[in-house]
């Protein structure tokens, strides 16, 4: 059974129809990876999934144990967030709040919660120092913690790795694989790293005027879509070198 | 030294200093919660644009002779508070041209019907008195105090009851929401409680001087701490540390009471400056 199921959703971006009649599901233990040209509504798409907008129609549908409130996000980094005054502890923390309900302090449950996640994702010894002092790396690792504290099923990630030089970006995918594979979390990323995508996931979502394509990665590679998205980002890179 | 507490003390026995130190520690508690969310927010100038909004407010109950000016003014601020976090939201509007039009279009209207219908003599007086406060916080009386006291209290047990939403909600509102936190209910919630606050510290420090009362304390709080946790009591600590000093520089030397309490808010975030400096590094 199909822990996320998106049924003829059409998204609109400021009153404009980006993505329409798309249908698609997320089984358990999936690798999704989200994939398209800038403005194709991948981001879009994410909110819709998280309920912080409306699809224009059609319904997007949840169900074996999973609600819309239990998914594990991971946004992008906004300008604000980067001289924050927080520690490391207190962010992560703010991924239990969802289980508080009208409770207004975090319980033992939580605490314990929020330090398993981050001897999980190694970054234990950071809990209290600052977030505006970590590297980009560990700073994308505190809210993956947070993330995971919300969850223990889904985790949606909009461009885990955007702004990371390469070695990191690289212990970024290998920590999101661990958690696929060991902690048999399901997976939804978008992503403009197209080589990671085809390399890590196992189904491919790939967005443009209309759904072109959604399956597994092994048939992505094959199809006409990929072969025209590849030479044409091959080209383009080609070009500014 | 004794003849110096002597004073004090002295002073310390007339009704109108203790309700002045009361309201004020208050006031300043409550502001610098406030202000920790709105600086963090990047709210800062709409904390400004709403101060300004409450003088022309103060103006028009002025002139329509309301005897207690906060049954106009308090509405009128929470409106413009609701008003202007709408337009800030909405990327369509040029939300900092609409809050610098608004703030300004508040303060000219202000005057020119302080000055149209003033039934006073001392018109300039009575301008300078609101803008500055300082008459306003030695005149109040012993229902102003009690006022004061019962808003602030409410913000302060509000702050303290949904702090780590108010947490979350200011670090990353999408993460927040997806979590199922009401968002917007809690923008909404600051943004009265903001205008709530502003009109009480107007009584302090005069309408013009109160965005100092928000923004500075949480500045200089965030220059040396670096927990959410931390940054929060220490704003409130120098916030009433500051008003403390001020209003008793104020008693001693009949200085004007918001201008010496922001000149000693501006002190101590030049101290707390350099401390951050030296600790860095």
């Amino acid at each position: 059974m199909a822990l996320l199921e998106c049924k003829n959703v059409s998204l609109a971006y400021e009153g404009k129809t980006i993505v329409s009649d798309l249908s698609f599901s997320v089984e358990r233990g999936d690798y999704l990876c989200i994939i398209g040209e800038n403005g194709s509504g991948k981001t879009t798409l994410m909110k819709t999934l998280l309920g912080l907008k409306k699809p224009h129609s059609g319904e997007v549908i949840f169900s074996d144990g999973l609600s819309q409130r239990s998914i594990g996000y991971l946004p992008q980094q906004s300008t604000s967030q980067r001289d924050f005054p927080a520690t490391v502890k207190e962010i992560v923390l703010s991924g239990c709040l969802g289980d508080c309900g009208a409770r207004p302090f975090y319980g033992a449950r939580e605490k314990q919660r929020a330090a398993v996640n981050m001897e999980r994702l190694g970054i234990k010894d950071l809990s209290s120092r600052c977030y505006r002092e970590l590297s980009g790396g560990q700073q994308q690792r505190v809210l993956l913690a947070r993330a995971l504290c919300a969850t223990g099923q889904m985790l949606l990630l909009d461009e885990p790795v955007a702004g990371l030089d390469p070695k990191v970006s690289a212990e970024m995918y290998a920590l999101i694989e661990d958690l696929s594979k060991n902690c048999k979390i399901t997976v939804v990323m978008i992503s403009h790293d197209i080589e990671a995508a085809l390399k890590y996931s196992t189904h491919i979502l790939h967005l443009g005027e209309k759904p072109l394509f959604f399956g597994k990665t092994s048939d992505y590679i094959t199809s006409e879509t990929a072969i025209r998205f590849i030479g044409k980002n091959e080209r383009r890179s080609g070009e500014n070198e | 030294m004794s003849e110096f507490f002597g004073k004090i003390s002295l002073y310390l026995e007339m009704d109108f200093v203790r309700y002045a130190l009361i309201a004020g520690v208050l006031i300043a508690l409550s502001s610098s919660l406030l202000g920790v969310v709105l600086v963090l927010k990047r709210y800062s100038m709409i904390g400004d644009g709403l101060s300004h909004v409450a003088f022309g407010a103060m103006t028009v109950a002025a002139v329509l002779g309301v005897v207690s000016e906060m049954v106009v003014v308090l509405p009128v601020t929470v409106a413009a508070a609701v008003i202007l976090l709408r337009l800030s939201k909405n990327s369509k509007v040029k939300s900092d041209a609409a809050i610098a039009m608004i703030s300004v279009g508040a303060l000219a209207v202000g005057y020119l019907l302080t000055s149209i219908f003033s039934t006073s003599s001392n018109v300039s007086g009575d301008v300078c008195g609101t803008l500055f406060g300082s008459v306003k916080i030695i005149s109040l009386t012993g229902f102003d105090v009690i006022l004061c006291a019962l808003l602030s209290l409410v913000v302060i047990g509000v702050f303290i009851l949904f702090y780590n939403k108010i947490f979350a909600v200011t670090f990353d509102e999408d993460f927040s929401s997806a979590t199922g936190v009401k968002v917007s209910l809690y923008n909404t919630f600051i943004a009265v409680i903001g205008a709530v606050v502003i009109v009480l510290a107007m009584n302090l420090v005069g309408a013009l001087l109160v965005s100092a009362l928000i923004v500075f304390p949480s500045i200089s709080a965030m220059r040396v701490f670096k927990s959410f946790r931390a940054v929060t009591i220490c704003a409130a600590a120098i916030s009433v540390f500051c008003v403390l000093v001020g209003l008793l520089i104020t008693i001693m030397a009949s200085t004007p009471a918001g201008a010496t309490i922001v000149a000693v808010n501006i002190a101590v975030y030049a101290i707390f400056s350099l401390l951050g400096a030296v600790i860095r590094r």
